[in-house]
C-alpha cells in the first residue's frame, strides 16, 4: 500500500510549469518553439463543422431517390443561400411547378439518390485556442497545439465550475475562516479574481457575477448554493464548460470549510497579480483539478522540472505531512507516525490499512489510509 | 498475441494473478494452486492512473500488484513490467490476465431504424459486450436529423454499432441512418485523427452501399445481421466484432495499454464483460435463474440469466463513488433519506455525498456515513433494475396469436419478462457490496434495491474478484471455478418474502421447520416483520410456510409452500413486509421500523443502533 495513496493538492510557491493546449480536433498551429506568449495570444485555430439542415427531395417533389439529380440545380460543392432554390419539377405544361429551396445558408454536402436527401452544410465555425498563461512555447504538438512552460505559483482547488480566465488577485476578507457573504462583494472587484475564506454563498456568487467578476476562489460551499447558482445539480463531476459569467474554484469541499492556512497565505502573497485560473474538473481514474496560476517571470530560468510529467515518484513515510479528508477530523493537518502493515478494525468495523497522525491540535488518531492526502512539500 | 495465448498450458498453472483497472481503483488478486487446489490468496488495491496527470494505466496496476508483494513476498514485478514467466516458488507468475473499465470503460453509441425493435438489439448486443451505451438513435427516436447529428459530434464514442432491417427487407432507412453518420463524422474519444470503428450488422442487402459510405471515413467492420429475421436475435458476431476492435483500436490508444497489453498474454476484457461471464457460469452451472449486480463506483451493471436468457445493462452514471451525486440527482433526496434511521439533515447529507464525489476513493470512517453510502446504495440498484427490466424483454415487431387475456392485458407486450417470484438468486459484487463489514449490510442492500418474492438465494463476491475470474476462466476455466466456488461466493443465506400487502401487524405467514440439529420451530410473522434465523453456509432446512390469504410465497395467494431453505453467513432472513414494499412517510414511524429491520438482521453495531433508537426516544 506504501504507493496506493490519493495524491495531495499542490499548493506551490513556485514550480514550473507545462500546460498542453491542443485543439479537440485537428488543425493549425500559430505559434513557433521559443516563442514568447501572452494570457490571450492565439495559439491554434481549426474549424469544426457547421449545423447541417437535410432536405428530403423525394417528399417535397413527390419524386423516386434515384431521380434526384434530374430535377437539382446545385451539384455537390455549391454555395447556396438561405431559400434558394435547389432542385424544381415542372408540372404538366411546364404549370404546377414544385420546388424545394435551402433552409439555410452553406454548402451542397451530400446528395443521395439512395434516400433522396440533399444534406446542407452551414459554414464552419472557428475555434481558437488560447496561450492562457504567458510563457515560452515549448513544444509544438503538429497540427494539434503546443505546450506553453511558464514559471509560477501554482495553486490547485478541489472542485470548480467554469473555464479558464484570468484577473488580479483580490482579497474579500482578512482571515481564511470568514465567510464570504454578498456585502463583501465590492464594486472595484469587477474583471478580478476574489478570494474569500471558508464559505460562499449564493447570492455572493449572483452579485460577482453581475459585476463581472472573473472568478472566486473559496474554501467551501454547500451544495444547495451550487445548484441554485448553476440552475440545475451536477450529476457527474466533469464541470469546466458551464456558461455562469465566472470561474468557482472551492479549496477544500463542500460545506463549511476553513481555507487551508498554507493556501490562503500564498494566496495573500500574491495579491495583486495576475492570475490565470480554470475551474475544469474532473474525477475519475485519476483527476483534474482547478486551478489557480500566478506567473512569475522572474523566476522563469530558475527551476527545469516539469509540472506536467508529475508520478507519484515515492508514497506514504512516516513525517510526511498529510491532511485527513473525511469526517471525523476533515481538513485536519497532521504529520504520519506510523504506518502499521496489518489490517485494523475502524469504527465502521471496516478492516483497513491505516495510519497514525499527529494532528496540530495535539490530537493522535488512526485514519485509514484511503482518507488522507499526502501535503507536497 | 494469439501465439502466446495458444500455447498457454493450463495444466501447469501454478501461479497466476489477476488484475481489474477500474474506473477508480486498480484491483490484484493473486492466485496458487494449494494442496491441488486453486485457491485466492491476497488482494492488492491503488488508484487508478490512466487519467490526467498520470496517463498510464500500469502505473496503477504496478501500485496494486505491489501490494500484493508486499503482503506475500512474492516477487511479482520487473523494472519495467510484469515478470510473466514463473522463476521459482516466490518469483514470477505463469499467467497474467487483467480487464478494465478504466477511463470510462468502453463507451459506445448504437444506431438501428426502429427503436423498439433493430435499435434495442444493436443496443442489447453493446450491453452485452460490455460496452456503456452513450446513446441509441433511431429513425423514430423523436429528434430532428440536426439533432442528432450534433449530437453524435459532440459525444464521441469509441466505437459505433449501425443495426437496421432484416435480410432482405427495405434498405433505405438504414442508409439513411448510415448518411447521417457519415455527416456528423464523429471523432474518436481516444487519439485524436484516427479512423473511428463502425461496426454493420444489418439488412446484408445495404453492405455496398453501407460500404460506400462508410469505409472511406471510418473503420468499417460488417459482420451478420443482427435481426436477419425478425424473430431472430443473432447478437454474438456483432459482440465478437466489438471485443477484437475493443482492443484493438480503442485500447491501443488508451494511455498506458499498449504496454499492459504486452504484459498478458490474452486479450484485455471489458470488466462488465468478464463479469457477466462469471454470473452466466454461476446461471448455467445450477440451471437457475439469476440477478447479478456489479455496483461500481462509476456504474450499475445488472446483469439477468432467466429462462436461459443473459441480459447485460449498464447504468452509465449510477455509482458509489464518481457517480454518487448523479444518484442523487436520479433518485431524489428524499428517496435516499428514506433508509435513514436518523433525522436526515438535507445540507449535511448533500454535502457528504458531494465530498464523497470529490474525493472517490475515500472510505467511510463513522457509522452515520457508512448507512449514507448503504442508502445510496439501494437507490443505485433500485434504479439500476429499473433500467434492466427495459431491456430484460421480449423480442418486439413480432406477430404473435394472442389470446382474449393479452388482449386485456395490454401490459404483457411491454414489460420484462422477469418475474421476481422466478428468480432463485441474486448476487451481488463490486467494492461497496463486497467490502461491506457485516454481510448482513449487502444482505438488506440487495434486498430493499431488488424487492425478491417467494424464495431468492442471495450471494455475494467476498472481496471483489468476479472480473479476474471471468476473464481468467477464458484461459483456465477449471481454476476460475473453483476459485469461484471456494474463496469468491459468499452465501448470505435465503430470502422468504410475500408479495402482496395486508394489514399492519396481521399476520402474514407461518413458518414451520426442522433445524439441521432435529429442533422444530414455528414463526409467526406478522406483515410489516423482518427475521433472521441463523443457520450456517452449506446447512439447509426443511420448511413450510403458509401465507395469509391476500399474500403469496411462491405457490398462489394462501397458498403453503414446501421448501428446503439453504443457509449462508447471515442466514434465513424472513421478509414480510410485502411487495411492493412501502415505507411510512412519517419519519419517525419510518426510521422506527428501519431500526427495527436493522437490529433484527444485527446489520450495524448495536451501540449505533442504540444511539439512533435514544435520538427516537426509545430505550
Amino acid at each position: 500500500m506504501a504507493l496506493a495513496y490519493t495524491p495531495g493538492l499542490k499548493v506551490k510557491a513556485s514550480t514550473v510549469i507545462q500546460v498542453e493546449r491542443r485543439l479537440p480536433i485537428p488543425g493549425e498551429v500559430l505559434v513557433k518553439e521559443g516563442e514568447r506568449v501572452e494570457f490571450d495570444t492565439v495559439v491554434a485555430r481549426t474549424s469544426v463543422p457547421g449545423g447541417v439542415e437535410i432536405v428530403k427531395l423525394v417528399h417535397l417533389l413527390g419524386i423516386d431517390p434515384d431521380d434526384v439529380g434530374r430535377y437539382l440545380t446545385k451539384k455537390v460543392g455549391d454555395d447556396v443561400k438561405k431559400d434558394e432554390i435547389i432542385a424544381e419539377k415542372k408540372g404538366f405544361l411546364g404549370m404546377f411547378k414544385s420546388v424545394a429551396t435551402s433552409p439555410t445558408t452553406g454548402v451542397i454536402q451530400q446528395i443521395s439518390e439512395l434516400t433522396g436527401q440533399v444534406t446542407i452544410s452551414e459554414p464552419p465555425v472557428p475555434i481558437e485556442i488560447k496561450a492562457y498563461v504567458p510563457g515560452r512555447i515549448e513544444k509544438v504538438l503538429p497540427n494539434e497545439g503546443c505546450i506553453v512552460q511558464t514559471s509560477a505559483a501554482l495553486i490547485q482547488g478541489i472542485f470548480g465550475v467554469g473555464g479558464e480566465t484570468h484577473g488580479k488577485l483580490a482579497f474579500a476578507v482578512d482571515s481564511p475562516d470568514e465567510m464570504l457573504t454578498s456585502d463583501r462583494i465590492r464594486d472595484d472587484y469587477a474583471r478580478k479574481v476574489v478570494v474569500g475564506g471558508s464559505l460562499v454563498k449564493v447570492e455572493a456568487l449572483r452579485k460577482a457575477a453581475s459585476l463581472g467578476v472573473k472568478g472566486i476562489v473559496v474554501g467551501g460551499i454547500e451544495d444547495k448554493d451550487l445548484s441554485d447558482f448553476l440552475g440545475y445539480e451536477i450529476g457527474v463531476a466533469i464541470t469546466g464548460h458551464e456558461n455562469i459569467g465566472l470561474t468557482l474554484i472551492v479549496t477544500e469541499g463542500f460545506g463549511t470549510m476553513c481555507m487551508s492556512e498554507r493556501t490562503f497565505n500564498l494566496l495573500r502573497r500574491l495579491e495583486g497579480k495576475e492570475a490565470a485560473i480554470n475551474g475544469a474538473t474532473q474525477i475519475r481514474a485519476g483527476v483534474i483539478r482547478p486551478e489557480i496560476i500566478v506567473p512569475q517571470p522572474d523566476a522563469e530560468r530558475a527551476v527545469h522540472s516539469a509540472e506536467s510529467s508529475v508520478v507519484p515518484q515515492k508514497g506514504m513515510e512516516p513525517g510526511m505531512a498529510v491532511r485527513i479528508i473525511r469526517e471525523p477530523d476533515f481538513g485536519r493537518m497532521g504529520k504520519i507516525v506510523r504506518l502499521p502493515v496489518d489490517l485494523q478494525v475502524v469504527e465502521t468495523e471496516s478492516p483497513v490499512r491505516v495510519l497514525e497522525v499527529d494532528l496540530e491540535d495535539g490530537r493522535k488518531v488512526v485514519v485509514p489510509r484511503a482518507d488522507v492526502e499526502i501535503i507536497e512539500e | 498475441m494469439e501465439d502466446k495465448a495458444s500455447s498457454l498450458k493450463p495444466e501447469q498453472m501454478r501461479v497466476i494473478l489477476a488484475t481489474d483497472c477500474g474506473s477508480t481503483t486498480s484491483k490484484a488478486r493473486f492466485f496458487k494452486k494449494i494442496n491441488n487446489e486453486y485457491r485466492f490468496v491476497c488482494a492488492g488495491e491503488a488508484p487508478t492512473t490512466v487519467e490526467a496527470p498520470y496517463e498510464d494505466v500500469t502505473l496503477g496496476v504496478r501500485n496494486a500488484v505491489r501490494e500484493v508483494e508486499e503482503l506475500t513476498g512474492h516477487r511479482l514485478l520487473s523494472e519495467s513490467g510484469m515478470i510473466d514467466s514463473r522463476i521459482d516458488e516466490k518469483t514470477g507468475v505463469d499467467l497474467y490476465v487483467t480487464t478494465s473499465s478504466a477511463g470510462g470503460g468502453l463507451q459506445m453509441m448504437v444506431a438501428g431504424v426502429v427503436k423498439t425493435m433493430t435499435a434495442e438489439s444493436a443496443e442489447r448486443a453493446a450491453l452485452g459486450a460490455g460496452a456503456i451505451v452513450m446513446d441509441v438513435i433511431a429513425v423514430n427516436d423523436g429528434r430532428r436529423l440536426h439533432e442528432k447529428i450534433d449530437m453524435m459530434r459532440h459525444l464521441r464514442p469509441d466505437m459505433i454499432l449501425v443495426a437496421g432491417g432484416t435480410d432482405g427487407g427495405d434498405i433505405e432507412h438504414v442508409i439513411q441512418t448510415a448518411e447521417v453518420i457519415r455527416t456528423a463524422e464523429p471523432k474518436a474519444r481516444l487519439g485524436i485523427g484516427y479512423e473511428l470503428p463502425v461496426v454493420y450488422a444489418g439488412n446484408k442487402r445495404a453492405r455496398k452501399q453501407i460500404e460506400e459510405i462508410l469505409s472511406s471515413k471510418f473503420a468499417l467492420t460488417i459482420v451478420d445481421n443482427i435481426r436477419p429475421v425478425l424473430e431472430i436475435e443473432n447478437s454474438e458476431p456483432a459482440r465478437e466484432a466489438i471485443h477484437e476492435l475493443f482492443m484493438e483500436h480503442v485500447m491501443s490508444h488508451a494511455p498506458g495499454y499498449n504496454r499492459l497489453m504486452h504484459w498478458t498474454p490474452i486479450p484485455i476484457m471489458p470488466t462488465p464483460a468478464a463479469e457477466g461471464r462469471m454470473f452466466r457460469t454461476l446461471a448455467e452451472r445450477r440451471n437457475i435463474n439469476v440477478i447479478g449486480v456489479g455496483l461500481g463506483g462509476a456504474t450499475t451493471n445488472v446483469y439477468s440469466v432467466y429462462d436461459g436468457k443473459f441480459v447485460r445493462t449498464v447504468s452509465a452514471n449510477l455509482g458509489m463513488s464518481y457517480s454518487i451525486c448523479n444518484v442523487l440527482r436520479s433518485a431524489g433526496l428524499q428517496n435516499i433519506t428514506r433508509w435513514l434511521p436518523f433525522e436526515a439533515d438535507e445540507v449535511k447529507i448533500r454535502n457528504v455525498l458531494r465530498n464523497k464525489m470529490i474525493r472517490p476513493t475515500t472510505i467511510p470512517r463513522t457509522i452515520d456515513e457508512l448507512v449514507i453510502e448503504h442508502a445510496v446504495a439501494r437507490e443505485a440498484l433500485r434504479l439500476g433494475f429499473e433500467h434492466h427490466k427495459q431491456l430484460a424483454r421480449g423480442l418486439r415487431g413480432i406477430q404473435r396469436s394472442r389470446t382474449i387475456a393479452d388482449i386485456f392485458d395490454q401490459k404483457s407486450f411491454v414489460e420484462t419478462y422477469i418475474d421476481m417470484m422466478h428468480i432463485h438468486m441474486i448476487a451481488g459484487t463490486g467494492g461497496l457490496l463486497s467490502h461491506a463489514p457485516r454481510r448482513a449490510q449487502t444482505a438488506l442492500a440487495l434486498i430493499d434495491g431488488f424487492l425478491p418474492e417467494g424464495l431468492t438465494k442471495l450471494a455475494q463476491d467476498s472481496v471483489f474478484m468476479m472480473p479476474h475470474l471471468g476473464v481468467l476462466s477464458t484461459v483456465h476455466p477449471q481454476a476460475a471455478l473453483e476459485i469461484f466456488e471456494k474463496d469468491c461466493l459468499v452465501r448470505i443465506g435465503t430470502c422468504v418474502a410475500v408479495k402482496g400487502t395486508t394489514g399492519e401487524g396481521s399476520e402474514a405467514f407461518k413458518l414451520t421447520a426442522i433445524m439441521p440439529d432435529g429442533s422444530r420451530i414455528e414463526k409467526s410473522m406478522n406483515f410489516g416483520e423482518v427475521v433472521r434465523i441463523p443457520l450456517d453456509e452449506r446447512m439447509s432446512i426443511s420448511a413450510e410456510i403458509e401465507p395469509s390469504k391476500e399474500l403469496d410465497v411462491g405457490m398462489g395467494p394462501g397458498n403453503k409452500l414446501k421448501a428446503n431453505l439453504e443457509g449462508g453467513v447471515v442466514g434465513v432472513i424472513l421478509d414480510a413486509r410485502g411487495r411492493p414494499l412501502a415505507l411510512p412517510d412519517e419519519s419517525h414511524e419510518r426510521r422506527k421500523k428501519l431500526l427495527r429491520w436493522f437490529s433484527a438482521l444485527d446489520a450495524y453495531p448495536q451501540t449505533s443502533l442504540q444511539r439512533y433508537s435514544q435520538d427516537l426516544g426509545g430505550s
